[in-house]
């Protein structure tokens, strides 16, 4: 079937395809092009090479199984997804969390919202040429992604954020890793302002190119970085607060033109307010109890000694545990046991924590939220990520939508760039972010 | 007597030489796209194994690195891709998805892309780290220097 493109293309314009394999086109975009020389007449997108069946996959996951699919949607900064899921998941419990969880929530998203807008950026520039900027913000989410794998234990799809809290606690010295990841994100952003905002070749590509009123930019959906660049400062964390950035100072950067360098502008700016925020976060965190255990007893003994009496040392749970041990439990895990995993040193040693566990995982029990349905909104790396979750009363959603932020983004782009050159369209595709995983779901 | 000789050398010389000058074209679709990123810069340095210059087009590369998810919509833009690259070529299949399917196990997605091209070396891991998928590569290096190299001039003299 031709597509609409084909069927009205002029019979001496020239028609190429733009992806679904380019470089710029993150992967799996495919744009077609109605070319007059090197002018765009007419362009059409085509989505839909990275469906993966995310929301009909989840119908067919626990509550707590389909957290790990969405890691995976907008994979640039997965704990952000994390965060939107267990948040809608929790407005549907009517559940409330410990304060402590709620900073590392708020230090975790903050912390990917730096590497979201970092590697958008790097991306951008890449493709604009400028690869040294490509190395150097590399390198500073090398540093973040240190962070968050420390205390996560992985880097990037991490299932932090669970129903209730969060998995583990922070690690030892995260003081230390946060400060230098920091500095080092500091460091790179100097030398990137330097190296791209008086650029002529930078400039030339950017300034005036893809430019979005204010007006059109709300009436196509846009949210996140991509609007705020118009000059409207909507932001989920200030307009509808969750978690505790009420409590948590920082402004909205804002751009004036809505054109590809506010938008390069307006991420940069807002990393600077990120970088804020985890500063904060730091001062303000409440203090825990220390979970790590030195002399404690190995499982197998701990098991062997509960068949006589409940064992009166602590047990030593296995290195990939660590951070979630039954002393830091109350800090980080809402006081639940509906919702929320035992922890291992009780499923070890005493029947009742066996039994909830099995409970916890067994077909048909599990996470049940009630009748009914919820829709929450977070700040995503671009834009507004929103979870729409209708529970029928089982362990599985009845049906999980997701608000993807990048769709109503590139739903735009066929505007911006028409009557544009081929080459203005990389940018303006670059600034955008759009991240396929969450877009075709 | 002193063909085979000549030969065997001249083939262990050939699978030096393109077993470090890999150039690579990222069939990048997915998540793991974000790990690609991190073992081609700074600071686990693909550079250093001779697989770092980047090439987006498959007719100037030799290894394909299928990173990521492919669908069922994906699999005949990266069949013809693996067409339109010229021998010797090679293909790494990155991630989970690339291997299996991974966690999608569904209608949309294609289970492992060896139903699509023929793959040299699987990476599992969702996603892979880099020092996998360095350790991936040097596993595709033995793998070239070991095997019988193929040149087009030997094959119109005999």
């Amino acid at each position: 079937m031709p597509s609409r493109i084909q069927s009205q293309a002029r019979p001496d314009s020239l028609l190429i395809n733009m992806g679904p394999s380019h470089p710029a086109m993150h992967g799996a975009v495919r744009i077609m092009l109605e070319l007059d020389g090197e002018r765009i007449l007419n362009s059409e997108i085509e989505v839909g090479y990275l469906h993966r069946g995310f929301e009909k996959t989840c119908e067919n996951r626990t509550y707590f199984n389909l957290l790990i699919y969405t890691d995976r949607l907008n994979y640039v900064s997965p704990l952000i997804n994390n965060v939107g899921y267990v948040m809608t998941v929790e407005k549907l419990l009517g559940l409330s969390i410990p304060e402590r969880a709620q900073y590392i929530r708020v230090l975790m998203s903050e912390l990917s919202r730096i590497s979201d807008h970092l590697t958008c950026l790097a991306a951008m520039a890449m493709e604009c040429g400028a690869f040294t900027v490509f190395l150097y913000k590399m390198k500073a989410r090398e540093f973040l992604w240190d962070v968050i794998e420390a205390t996560t234990g992985a880097r990037m799809t991490t299932s932090y954020i669970r129903i209730g809290g969060v998995r583990a606690d922070l690690h030892a010295d995260y003081e230390a890793a946060v400060q230098k990841g920091l500095a080092e994100t500091r460091k790179v952003l100097k030398d990137v302002h330097g190296l791209l905002d008086k650029n002529k070749i930078f400039l030339n590509r950017t300034r005036d190119i893809g430019v979005m009123t204010p007006e059109n930019a709300v009436n196509y959906g846009w949210t996140g970085p991509a609007l705020r660049s118009t000059g409207i400062a909507y932001d989920v964390r200030k307009a509808h607060p969750y978690l505790t950035y009420d409590r948590l100072n920082f402004e909205i950067p804002t751009g004036e033109r809505g054109d590809n360098f506010d938008r390069y502008m307006v991420r940069m700016r807002e990393m600077d307010q990120s970088l804020r925020i985890v500063e904060q976060c730091l001062a303000k965190i409440p203090k825990a109890k220390t979970g790590l255990m030195a002399d404690g007893l190995e499982p197998a003994e701990a098991i062997r000694a509960a068949r006589t009496q409940k064992p009166d040392r602590p047990v030593k749970l296995s290195p990939n545990l660590e951070g979630s041990e039954k002393a830091v439990t109350k800090d980080i895990l809402a006081d639940d046991r509906r919702v929320t995993i035992p922890p291992k040193e009780e499923t070890y040693t005493s029947i009742e924590g066996l039994i909830s566990h099995f409970k916890y995982f067994m077909k048909g029990h599990g996470i049940r939220p009630p009748k009914g349905e919820a829709y929450l909104s977070v700040e995503g790396g671009n834009g507004e990520l929103g979870y729409y979750i209708v529970s029928d009363g089982t362990d599985r959603p009845y049906r999980l939508h997701l608000r993807a932020p990048c769709l109503p983004l590139l739903a735009a782009i066929e505007e911006l760039i028409k009557g544009r050159m081929v080459a203005d369209v990389i940018p303006t595709f670059g600034s955008m972010n759009i991240i396929l995983g969450e877009l075709d779901r | 007597m002193q063909g085979n000789f000549i030969t065997t050398r001249l083939n262990a010389m050939l699978g030096w030489g393109r077993k470090y000058s890999l150039f690579h074209y990222p069939f990048v679709t997915a998540c793991c796209g974000m790990e690609y990123m991190s073992a081609a810069c700074a600071h686990f340095d693909i550079d250093r194994f001779g697989a770092g210059w980047t090439r987006f087009s498959p007719r100037q590369s030799d290894l394909l690195l299928v990173v990521g998810t492919i669908s069922q919509k994906q699999a005949p833009v990266l069949r013809t891709v693996y067409d339109q690259m010229t021998e010797p070529k090679w293909v790494i299949a990155f991630g989970a998805c690339a291997v299996s399917g991974g966690i999608y196990d569904n209608y949309a997605v294609v289970q492992g892309v060896d139903q699509v091209i023929p793959v040299d070396i699987f990476i599992p891991g969702c996603p892979p780290q880099p020092e996998m998928v360095l350790d991936g590569l040097i596993k595709l290096q033995d793998k070239i220097q070991k095997t019988k190299q193929d040149w087009r001039w030997k094959k119109q003299r005999s």
